[in-house]
């Protein structure tokens, strides 16, 4: 049953992704990969704030391992991250590694702070 | 926009998706988190994810361009639910709000170096091993 639930979460989850980025692709352009921006920024709120305010282990696989665990990528992160350095474009290879890091971890605070706020 | 997404690509990302998820999973059960500890299972995945992203994209920019639904399946699919920053955020979170503020930086740099630097060896040993042979 786990396993149903999180392939069904990534299954929705990593589509969200690919949608995601076209649509920021098509209003930000390709010069900087806002795309994965979001989504990391966006899912790592969201996975904290799941991961702090809902305990059952079924809507956990559902939602954070899948759901979550797919909207957010590692890999298109460092490919994007390496194409900015193959370009030369050194600062904005940084600015992308610290983008992601700096708002996903502001994220995850507002994610914390929303679920102890609702929990109490 | 969204109006020119090809149904097979979405279903192929979607597959993909679940199938890679699943596979870390696999690595969850077999390396589990300890509290407090290095979370190897999500390291490892997003490190071989790095590794594998850099052999596909060039594979598939570089030597087989025509293979289009390799990049939605492989790329975007397998490898894209492979590995997640989600729970290495939430990772990072939980190291520090339990106090070990040593481990969460570490864990959260050696992921950052060790992903970018397997995807730059991948790249790197696709180029030489299939760009140059056909050349």
């Amino acid at each position: 049953m786990t396993l149903l639930l999180i392939a069904t979460g990534a299954a929705v989850g990593a589509p969200a992704r690919f949608l995601t980025d076209l649509v920021v692709a098509h209003y930000a352009g390709r010069f900087l990969p806002w795309g994965t921006l979001v989504v990391n920024v966006f899912g790592s709120g969201l996975a904290v704030f799941l991961v702090v305010a809902v305990a059952d282990p079924g809507w956990s696989a559902l939602l954070v391992t899948g759901f979550c665990g797919a909207l957010t990528t590692y890999s298109t992160l460092s490919y994007e991250t390496l194409r900015l350095v193959e370009d030369g474009r050194w600062h904005h290879a940084l600015w992308n590694v610290a983008a992601n890091l700096a708002g996903g971890l502001g994220a995850g605070l507002l994610g914390f702070g929303l679920a102890h706020l609702i929990a109490g | 926009m969204l109006r020119a997404v090809s149904r097979p690509a979405l279903i192929a990302v979607a597959a993909g998706g679940a199938i890679g998820a699943l596979a870390r999973h696999g690595l969850n059960v077999a390396f589990p988190t300890v509290p407090g500890s290095f979370d190897l299972a999500t390291f490892i995945a997003n490190t071989v994810g790095g590794l594998l992203i850099g052999v596909l994209m060039i594979t598939v920019t570089e030597v087989a361009p025509g293979l289009s639904m390799i990049r939605p399946f492989v790329g975007v699919g397998i490898l894209g639910g492979f590995t997640t920053f989600s729970t290495y955020i939430v990772d990072i979170g939980r190291a520090a709000n339990a106090g070990a503020t040593a481990l969460a930086v570490v864990y959260a740099f050696a992921t950052m170096a060790a992903a970018l630097l397997a995807a730059a060896f991948g790249m790197y040993a696709t180029r030489r091993l299939l760009v140059r042979s056909r050349a």
